[in-house]
């Protein structure tokens, strides 16, 4: 068994769990986590149960950054060791608590922050988040007469992270596992802040077959919506390269969220595959 | 073993102290008339005198929240904020009670926005009373810097574990220079042991902290901080005890003044306090019978010391710096709820004062308690309202 | 079981909760098709497969949801779904 036990509740086929125990598997037992409210936390730990083999903690929705600034302090007063992260969800991460994440980044306290991406407000009830991708239908940017759902990109968070001087950024997706176990350990052996995004495909949210999770998440790789690379003090050290880029309808047509758009709004189509290539271009990522 | 008696500013006096309380993790964001505190404490992190860490924090957010995580690891924790500062902590005050943290804070007294206002009433605190922290009032900076150490050790009880805050009038208090005796760290240590939690978040023992409760739990979750908040009282006045035997100073949840055989008891909190001691000491001189009944512990609540205080008194005049707008003043709805099921219960009457930072003099005491004698009072005012801009 | 102060819950114990009873595909696995690659194990999000001493992989009936993607990823086609009748 893993440091994250069975028994949770998550969804059948959810990308999350896989996420965590690829993170956890990577961190190692001397490791502590701290979650904010969401799926994660709501799936793992309703009392008198928990699915954590670390030390874990939930204080609020918005300040696991400061949660863990507060413990990696307390360690360094007592002059405890421990790998201290947070693996938290989209919502918590990228809107709600990214005071608490740019406060943390700022001050170099030497925590990895993995936000598990499943870009929008799945524990209650498929809202759009600042990381929901541009078309996609959630339920308070829904498709409709006037609508073809959310209409703004994809919050850079990454680059947000970066740009705060940080040693260590990273984009990863459950497709490829190797790559998650690997960069978090990496992240453990770098001191100071790390952030690291990884794509967990919503079976429920996004409306697919949770059988289909993995194919999904490596998708969102090879159309290039979801680009795979490392920053490493402010540089992009490295990107996973694309063989054979496909056209992002291949993706985009076996999610729900995004079926109104191969009906009234084919346009809206083009427009994410001119994304997807902006993200070719800017990367790297064809060859 | 003598202590030192100095001349230093309320802030100051606390910055000393806690260094003296041997906080290991400090967590805090400037907020007007808080800074000094802050600033204080920073020096002192910069200038080696304390092995404490300072966590320079983006928002006060962040700086309860930092704590909440310092403080399950194992750390004693201190912050201080003020008003708006202490209602962006709103969630995190609530969220810390609940886990059990027993994470010590200087609440300076300022008034809310808007309009905005820099200045003192203790509306910020008051509004706060049902988060589950001890609440803790000085009177004069002796009093701010004397509490800390009492309330980490009633705060880190094993039958309490709950976070307390002292509360201490901004600018009033915070930038006056009084003459206070800051102990001496050998009696500090004898009386405040180092903080040694039975459980903490560490990889040997990986326990989870923060589980969620649904229906079937949740009211037991809640009725154990209540439980713990009423074992707080006795756990007040043991401590308090304790503090005596080594400081020499004595504490109980409230303080009575010239009450024995006053027919008039006036009931306040904070600084106030000195102003109408000196109002009671004219009025006694024209041979009126008022006495005063200082709260030091607004939670836990001392019902029954207040009850003792107040029940052969012909009215009680409790006066505040808060209001409950359209209702009364919070301490006023407290006094009067629990005095109501008793037989022997005076009149009380209550004003709201001071909001904002307005100045509460000698005289408006006196004309305040004239008043009551004259039977004019209304069950709830505002005190000395201008009337021409109304 | 009495209320730790603030609730503190022992590690692991979710494994008390036996979420196969949300199963409603079944995943069969031929070990004669099985290339033990451990594909099926990496993925689950239950983290429910185990090995045996001959490498070949077992889904633990308790826990599994039959989200069905260890059949999905599987590239020997060694993994079936299949409908599971209930009592």
């Amino acid at each position: 068994m893993s440091l994250f036990a069975q028994g949770h509740t998550a969804c059948g086929g959810c990308g999350m769990p896989i996420a965590v125990k690829l993170v956890l598997g990577g961190s190692g037992e001397n490791s502590i986590v701290v979650s904010p409210t969401g799926c994660l936390e709501v799936t793992s730990t309703r009392y008198p149960q928990s699915a954590w083999g670390v030390p874990w903690i939930h204080s609020l929705f918005e300040n696991a950054a400061a949660v863990a600034s507060g413990i990696e302090t307390a360690l360094k007063v007592k002059g405890k060791k421990a790998n201290v992260l947070v693996i938290g969800g989209d919502g918590a991460t990228v809107d709600i608590g990214i005071r608490a994440l740019s406060g943390m980044f700022e001050r170099g306290h030497n925590v990895t922050y993995v936000c598990y991406d499943n870009e929008a407000y799945m524990n209650t009830g498929v809202q759009r988040s600042g990381s929901t991708p541009y078309g996609a239908s959630a339920t308070t940017s829904p498709a409709g007469k006037l609508s073809f759902g959310e209409d703004k990109p994809k919050k850079d968070t990454p680059a947000i992270a970066a740009a705060h001087g940080i040693p260590y950024v990273a984009t990863a997706s459950v497709g490829y596992p190797k790559d998650i176990v690997k960069k978090v350990k990496k992240a453990q052996e770098i001191v100071g802040p790390k952030y690291i995004q990884i794509l967990a495909p919503c079976p429920t949210g996004w409306r697919f077959d949770g059988s289909k999770t993995i194919k999904l998440a490596k998708l969102a790789v090879e159309t290039a919506l979801f680009p795979v690379y490392e920053i490493e003090n402010g540089e992009i050290t490295k990107v996973k390269k694309i063989k054979e880029r496909k056209p992002v309808e291949e993706y985009l047509k076996l999610q729900g969220r995004f079926k109104h758009l191969f009906k009234e709004n084919k346009d809206q189509i083009e427009v994410i595959q001119k994304m997807a290539d902006a993200n070719a271009e800017k990367f790297g990522l064809d060859g | 073993m003598m202590n030192e008696m100095q001349i230093l500013e309320g802030s100051k006096a606390v910055a000393l102290t806690v260094r003296s309380c041997r906080v290991d993790v400090i967590s805090a964001y400037p907020i007007t008339p808080q800074t000094h505190i802050v600033e204080d404490l920073a020096q002192m992190v910069a200038d080696g005198e304390t092995d404490a860490e300072y966590i320079k924090v983006e928002s006060e957010f962040s700086a309860l929240s930092a704590l909440v995580g310092a403080s399950a690891a194992g750390a004693r924790t201190y912050s201080s904020t003020t008003s708006q500062g202490l209602a962006l902590m709103f969630e995190v005050l609530f969220n810390a009670s609940g886990m059990r943290l027993p994470i010590v804070m200087t609440t300076v007294n300022r008034s809310l926005s808007a309009p905005l206002s820099i200045w003192n009433d203790q509306q910020d605190s008051i509004s706060v009373r049902d988060a589950g922290w001890i609440q803790l009032y000085a009177e004069n900076n002796q009093e701010t810097s004397d509490l800390l150490p009492i309330a980490y050790k009633v705060a880190e009880d094993k039958d309490i574990l709950l976070p307390a805050m002292c509360c201490m009038d901004g600018f009033v208090l915070t930038h006056t220079f009084e003459p206070v005796e800051i102990p001496e760290q050998s009696l500090v240590d004898e009386f405040l042991p180092s903080y040694q939690p039975k459980y903490v978040l560490d990889p040997k023992n990986p326990l989870t902290f923060g589980a969620y409760a649904d229906p079937s739990i949740y009211m037991e979750f809640r009725y154990q901080q209540h439980d713990a908040m009423l074992k707080a009282y006795e756990k007040f006045e043991e401590v308090a005890k304790e503090f005596e035997k080594v400081f020499g100073r004595k504490y109980d949840l409230v303080e009575e003044y010239k009450i024995e055989d006053a027919e008039i008891v006036l009931i306040s909190m904070g600084s106030i306090v000195g102003t109408m001691k000196d109002a009671v000491d004219e009025l006694r001189k024209g041979g009126e019978k008022v006495g005063i009944l200082k709260i030091i512990s607004y939670r836990p609540f001392p019902a029954e010391k207040i009850y003792e205080a107040i029940k052969d008194a012909k009215v009680v005049v409790v006066l505040e710096k808060d209001v409950s707008v359209g209702m009364e003043g919070g301490l006023l709805s407290d006094i009067k709820s629990f005095m109501y099921n008793r037989e022997d219960r005076p009149p009380i009457v209550g004003f709201s004062v001071g909001l904002g930072g307005r100045d509460v003099t000698i005289g408006d005491i006196k004309g305040l308690v004239s008043k009551v004698k004259r039977a004019e009072a209304e069950e709830f005012e505002f005190l000395n309202l201008r009337r021409e801009v109304l | 079981m009495k209320l730790l102060p603030g609730g503190i819950v022992k590690p692991k114990t979710t494994v008390a909760n036996k979420t196969g009873a949300w199963r409603t595909f079944i995943p069969i696995y031929d070990e004669d098709k099985c290339k033990k690659c451990g594909i099926c194990e990496t993925f689950c999000p239950e983290d429910c497969i185990s090995v045996d001493e001959n490498e070949f992989r077992h889904p633990d009936y308790d826990f599994c949801k039959g989200c069905g993607i260890c059949a999905e990823e599987c590239p020997a086609d060694a993994i079936e779904m299949k409908y599971e009748e209930k009592e």
